[in-house]
């Protein structure tokens, strides 16, 4: 009897997770945001850890040139958002977000840098509908996806999860969140883990 | 076998139960009667008071005193919203600086998936003079049919309590002095400018 009500409790967790399947959508995108559906929460497998060194890149920015995570050594703290995919509802409606609040960013000494697997020109026409950004936004189309599978985030499908990661001045792991990819991420954690950053690791 | 039965029974039982009651078919219509909506009671004493609302929790739109409230769904994430809040400032600066509407019309914002830090950022940053809720579960956002954003619902409160929907339109307000004249229109109340 016991593992039967246990099992009911399982089925009532698996419907909740159905229902809570939601997301607000900006009307600035119009129709063309494509609905993918709800997504298996998680599809990779870490292989990074707080603590650790996060690995380097260098990945074209929709702005033209390339930047690389090692440029900021010494100067400032980075915050990594890669985001599953352009044109999708929760990524479209996650940006924007911080593209209001780069004074937090400032207050703690750090950059943020937006990475999904898209291409530039695909890129270029989504985040022209965020206005105008102020932080970099990278291509990890090419090779593809290999900066989203050196953190451990690629998805089987060959997109990336929804994940943050800080990183340091010493560029050390200070905070990672793989995210469920139907969901965005509290502003407010974001913004706990870059006053962590203040403290000595 | 028991057991799979067991589970497709709780997972259906439940995702009737959330789908029934939460889903809306699609954004209230004008004319028809608001779902009712439970938002928490500002934190603010003069929010309260702009709402002329006792400090309770909680509180419905058939609480609020006055004869109209326009409500507009929006999301700090949201670039047009972010746009338009300027536009709504000025809506709300009309309305607050004219004796014959100040008392009549009132206007909130609902911050669909935004948590109370999220909304906080939004106000702070746009300088909001009105109040605005968090919704961080989308339950308002849900009951009003999944709308995306920014989306603006005018109601009128009648006597018999009922929350009757008289503007319900996705996007923005467009001209601020032709959208009021149309609320004040449907609402009845006088149109004329008091200095």
């Amino acid at each position: 009897m016991k593992k039967g009500i246990f099992v009911l409790l399982m089925g009532l967790a698996v419907a909740l997770a159905m229902g809570a399947a939601a997301y607000g959508r900006s009307e600035a995108f119009k129709e063309n945001i494509y609905d993918p559906g709800t997504l298996k929460p998680r599809d990779s497998v870490l292989n990074l850890k707080v603590g650790e060194a996060a690995p380097d890149f260098m990945l074209p920015a929709v702005s033209g040139g390339k930047v690389s995570l090692s440029q900021f050594r010494e100067k400032k703290n980075v915050v990594l958002s890669f985001v599953p995919a352009a044109w999708t509802p929760v990524c479209s409606d996650q940006w924007p977000g911080y593209n209001i609040v780069k004074d937090l960013f400032d207050q703690h000494d750090a950059v943020l840098l937006g990475i999904t697997v898209d291409n530039i020109p695909t890129l270029f026409s989504w985040t022209r509908q965020m206005g105008n950004l102020w932080f970099p936004v990278l291509s990890d189309f090419w090779p593809h996806g290999a900066v989203s599978k050196s953190y451990g985030v690629l998805r089987s499908d060959g997109v990336s999860e929804r994940a943050l990661f800080v990183i340091d001045k010493k560029g050390i792991l200070r905070y990672i969140d793989v995210h469920d990819i139907n969901e965005r991420p509290r502003l407010e954690a974001l913004v706990k883990a870059l006053e962590e950053l203040d403290r000595k690791p | 076998m028991k057991r799979l039965v067991f589970f497709a029974l709780g997972s259906w039982l439940c995702f009737v139960n959330v789908h029934s009651k939460a889903m809306a078919e699609g954004p209230p219509k004008t004319g028809e009667s608001l779902p009712s909506i439970t938002l928490p009671i500002p934190e603010v004493a003069a929010e309260r008071q702009y709402l002329g609302l006792s400090e309770t929790k909680t509180f419905k739109i058939s609480e609020i005193k006055s004869r109209v409230v326009i409500i507009e769904i929006f999301s700090m994430y949201c670039p047009y919203c972010q746009r338009e809040a300027p536009v709504v400032n000025s809506l709300y600066r009309k309305i607050a600086a004219n004796p014959l509407w100040k008392d009549h019309i009132k206007v909130i914002g609902i911050g669909a998936g935004n948590s109370p830090f999220e909304v906080d950022i939004f106000k702070k940053k746009y300088d909001i003079p009105f109040p605005l809720f968090p919704d961080m579960d989308f339950i308002v956002h849900k009951a009003f049919g999944d709308v995306r954003t920014p989306y603006f619902i005018a109601v009128q409160l009648e006597e018999n309590g009922v929350v009757r929907v008289i503007f319900s339109e996705l996007g923005g307000l467009g001209e601020v002095d032709a959208f009021l004249n149309l609320i004040l229109k449907r609402a009845g109340i006088n149109q004329g400018v008091e200095k």
